[in-house]
């Protein structure tokens, strides 16, 4: 943890010790096993940038504010309070009047437009207590995107002041579903993280499931049943591009990228039993990773490349495994009851999430890539598909609701268990897949 | 004071066309009129039941859909001219992925037994649609047991 937060979690201890007496915690959660603790968020004062466009500066704290927010890391504070109004971003603030209303952080800026049309940005950040700037950034861009510019902004906060990169200049591509139950459309989507920006990526007159999000490119695989033949394709974000991925006899399906984006791993149907291979995208060379006959599918690749985590119910009901990169010693980690299903390695490598099926109920876990330390961060009617942000602290999913007129939507949840919240769509939206940090 | 300079790194992203949402395909699912033609695929659907069920996470062939599944094979050998397609469903309490790999499973296990049965395998083709096409949505055991399928679908031979 970052020094300005171990200041700050030092400080809430102080206080917590008299006001907790007596206080019994809320049983809400009693069935999350929070490992990182609930997280006293951290204060923090973002005044209203300068410039010469107030609305566009306005649009762009209340962005980064939204941001920041969300991540339950951080509690931005009422500007209401506010003593010091406004300020020019080039002089020091009066700390004095941040450390009254407890800011412990405080964010100032402006935005011009230039000459030639585009934006220019300074950002400065201040830690009040110490009287100091901790970061000054000038940054350039179109008008248009100024979103982007914020989630840059939010970005180098949390990764100031968290000591982790952040995951707020980030899209996701979800499948985005309309009409009743038993005739939805589903269409390819991208927006961004936030639920800003949602454009469309495919028609909706082929059936597609499982977009995967490259971890290096602008690109996604996915599952299509374009002419009625339900396959594995590449489709480029930026060109609009597709193509099938290999020639195989039967149905793929459940694909994801290799860690360097130049593989495919994904299931092949067989008869009855599906299994694993790899595709080589350059080499278009295909290997066979599993031969069982049982249902081998959901591979995830560890983030060196190496090991391979995967669902299989050859032991007679879906259980996770992990196997080595070529398919050598294949062992199950789940050992817990119930099924198990949707493994995703963590972008860290620390954790793997997934979907576990209990006594009707349906849930989304971790658990260290050993099996151990199992940790279940939500459950309910119909949860499913996590993915995780680029830096492995939060978790995206779907949630679906019971009878005709349920559907799915996308929610976010961090690794404690406690932050969750769900991510705005227009309709219902199922299968998110979160984009590496943009370029 | 210190400021760096950061130029912002590449912002620009392919547009994409909105595209319209098309109308979703739909299939005689429920026709409920026996006076159909004989050697038609209304007939097949109506006179001889065109899907079997599953138990929960199955693909075993109840003696119930053993049932149909002898009929269907005698229809098919009295009218050769068809082609059939498999279809093989899930319910909704699976996830995605083992979902669609469940309906595969069903689907070569009708598959299978028709076969076993003397029709001849070049006329069937199975396909899976996992949990992505229930006919019944209502939130409890009686609709996943509708769900949990395979349909056999005649395909209208060239007539």
């Amino acid at each position: 943890m970052h020094v300005l937060f171990k200041r700050w979690a030092a400080m809430v201890a102080a206080v917590l010790g008299f006001i907790a007496l007596g206080i019994q915690p809320s049983n809400a959660l009693v069935e999350i096993n929070v490992a990182g603790g609930n997280i006293e968020p951290l204060p923090i004062a973002l005044l209203v940038f300068g410039g010469d466009d107030a609305k566009l500066s306005a649009d762009i704290v209340s962005v980064i504010t939204a941001d920041l927010k969300r991540s339950g890391l951080f509690r931005p504070l009422d500007p209401q309070s506010f003593i010091q109004k406004d300020m020019d971003v080039n002089t020091q603030p009066r700390f004095g009047d941040w450390r009254v209303i407890s800011a412990q952080v405080l964010a100032t800026g402006s935005v011009f437009r230039q000459s030639d049309g585009r934006l220019r940005a300074e950002f400065r950040l201040w830690d009040v207590f110490a009287g100091e700037q901790m970061i000054g950034q000038q940054y350039f861009t179109t008008p248009e995107n100024w979103r982007r510019l914020a989630h840059i902004i939010a970005d180098a906060i949390y990764e100031r002041l968290t000591g982790e990169k952040g995951y707020f200049d980030t899209r996701v591509v979800f499948v985005s579903e309309s009409e009743p139950k038993d005739k939805r459309v589903k269409r390819l989507a991208i927006m961004d993280q936030d639920g800003a920006n949602v454009r469309y990526l495919t028609r909706g007159d082929d059936l597609v499931l499982t977009p995967r999000f490259s971890p290096t490119s602008q690109e996604v695989t996915y599952m299509s049943y374009a002419g009625g033949n339900p396959q594995v394709y590449l489709l480029n974000i930026k060109t609009g591009q597709r193509e099938v991925v290999g020639n195989f006899p039967g149905m793929t399906f459940a694909p994801r990228f290799s860690p360097d984006g130049q593989k495919v791993i994904m299931s092949l149907q067989q008869n009855g039993n599906a299994n694993i291979f790899s595709m080589d995208l350059r080499s278009r060379r295909t290997t066979r990773l599993t031969n069982s006959a049982a249902i081998d599918t959901s591979p995830s690749y560890s983030p060196d490349g190496r090991q391979i985590v995967f669902e299989s119910d050859r032991g007679g009901s879906q259980k996770i495994y992990v196997m080595n990169a070529d398919g050598s010693n294949p062992h199950r980690i789940s050992f817990g009851p119930g099924s198990y299903s949707t493994p995703v390695w963590s972008p860290r490598g620390d954790l793997i999430a997934f979907t576990k099926q209990h006594e009707g109920r349906f849930m989304i876990g971790v658990m260290k890539p050993d099996g151990s330390q199992e940790r279940i961060l939500t459950e309910g009617y119909h949860n499913e598909g996590p993915t995780w942000s680029p830096n492995g602290r939060v978790i995206m999913f779907f949630r679906d609701t019971p009878g005709a007129n349920g559907g799915p939507q996308l929610w976010m949840v961090d690794l404690t268990g406690y932050n969750e919240r769900r991510v705005e769509t227009q309709g219902f939206a199922s299968d998110p897949t979160w984009s590496p940090l943009l370029e | 004071m210190k400021m760096n300079g950061t130029f912002m790194r590449g912002l620009r992203v392919a547009a994409v066309a909105l595209f319209v949402a098309a109308c979703a395909q739909t299939r005689p699912d429920n026709i409920a009129n026996s006076t159909v033609a004989p050697g038609t695929a209304q007939d097949f659907v109506v006179n001889v039941g065109d899907r079997v069920f599953f138990t929960v996470d199955s693909s075993d062939l109840t003696t119930e859909a053993r049932e149909t599944l002898d009929k269907q094979a005698q229809w098919l050998q009295q009218y050769p001219k068809y082609t059939v397609t498999v279809e093989g469903h899930a319910d909704e309490r699976g996830t995605r992925e083992y979902n669609i790999a469940l309906g595969a499973r069903r689907a070569t296990a009708a598959r299978d037994y028709l076969i076993s049965r003397g029709v001849s395998a070049d006329r069937l083709r199975t396909i899976s649609y996992g949990k992505e096409r229930p006919v019944a949505v209502c939130n409890d055991a009686s609709c996943w047991t509708q769900n949990r399928r395979a349909v056999i679908v005649v395909n209208n031979a060239g007539s």
